[in-house]
């Protein structure tokens, strides 16, 4: 009845937390390695297509991103409801696109301006005329390379 | 009263409401970015010197129009049969110069690999993920045969091959005369079947 008697006072040992911010720590290490910083925030609609034959877009540096879809709730008094074109934190008509492009080439390194790429992330509910708009307006400026981001899956699921 | 066993602790209790903080920080400021896409090259604006002649044989017309219907070469089919026609049409070897393609020979398809174009048209309303979707098929028929060409020269998927060479950590893993290989390796299946996609400005609809 001696030593073993101590414990009998029914309260539980206190769970150690002295490990939780390793634990946690460790989520945030993650985080900050597979995430980037948002560069402009979205004003529009941006749901891609999927895509099965798909390429990496290697190097962030080399990609000038243009965004395409109908414009959010919050903004549809200002921009209507048909799908627009957002070039960093602004909506644009599609002959603003080769200067911004013009402008973009110009802010990257000299040795990285032939080899732009330009990302083209656009809502899967937009239309084609907008996209060929784009397209002329990049061909008349030369950047040619051009990559219709998407997500990975099977396109057939694009249809319905 | 001198003070024996050193420095009194410091808590650690609150680091794990730091550590929580600057996480949910990263979780908000940050996004997970959706960096893969289909890769084309657009036409140059200024056309040709010359105007090339080119058969229409060797010309694999495809029409999309608003509604996401398909039209390939004159006969509406269904997406899901575009691939297999688009192959059948490159792998067609229409003169018989083409060593390594197993196509039927019909002489009313293309000649050779070289000089077969698949022409994409699309309408202003036709909808984005249609497009998509058959850019990608377009994509896949190519990838199909060069994949095809690759295993046998190779026994390696031509994807992989491309994969290996665009990604930046081969270039520290090998040394220079096996990634001279490899860039020959690409380019020589490339030049088997030439990549040859136009995409014509849309037409509007009536």
């Amino acid at each position: 009845m001696s030593k073993f008697a101590k414990k009998k006072d029914g309260e539980l040992p206190a769970v150690s937390t002295a490990s939780l911010p390793d634990i946690v720590f460790m989520l945030l290490f993650f985080f900050m390695t597979v995430t980037v910083m948002k560069d402009s925030s979205l004003k529009v609609k941006n749901e891609l297509p999927v895509a099965s034959e798909i390429k990496k877009l290697e190097k962030k540096d080399r990609v000038i991103t243009i965004y395409v879809g109908k414009p959010n709730r919050e903004y549809e008094k200002i921009a209507g409801t048909e799908p627009k074109i957002q070039l960093n934190d602004k909506f644009a008509s599609p002959s603003e696109v080769g200067d911004f492009i013009l402008m973009e080439r110009a802010k990257k390194a000299q040795e990285l301006q032939n080899v732009l790429t330009t990302s083209l992330k656009v809502d899967k509910d937009a239309n084609m005329g907008l996209i060929s708009d784009i397209k002329l307006e990049l061909r008349k400026v030369n950047a040619l390379k051009v990559n219709y981001t998407t997500g990975s899956g099977d396109a057939f699921n694009n249809l319905n | 009263m001198a003070r024996r066993g050193g420095a009194p602790e410091v808590s650690a209790g609150s680091m794990a409401d730091i550590a929580f903080l600057l996480l949910i920080f990263f979780l908000v400021t940050t996004t997970i970015e959706t960096d893969a896409g289909l890769d084309r090259m657009l036409p140059p604006i200024e056309p040709p010197d010359v105007d090339v002649i080119i058969k229409e044989k060797n010309i694999f017309q495809v029409n999309i129009n608003k509604n996401g219907q398909l039209l390939a070469d004159d006969n509406l089919i269904d997406l899901k049969d575009l691939r297999d026609k688009a192959k059948e049409f490159l792998d067609n070897n229409g003169d018989a110069s083409c060593t390594y393609c197993k196509g039927k020979k019909n002489p009313e398809s293309s000649d050779n690999p070289s000089k077969a174009i698949i022409s994409l048209k699309s309408d202003r309303e036709t909808k984005y993920s249609t497009y998509i979707t058959v850019q990608n098929e377009l994509v896949g028929a190519y990838n199909e045969l060069r994949n095809r060409e690759a295993n046998r020269l190779y026994n390696m998927d031509f994807v992989q091959l491309e994969a290996d060479y665009l990604n930046p950590e081969t270039k520290d893993k090998l040394d220079e005369d096996a990634l001279e290989e490899l860039k020959a390796k690409v380019k020589r299946i490339q030049e088997l079947f030439p990549q040859k996609l136009s995409e014509a400005e849309t037409s509007s609809s009536n």
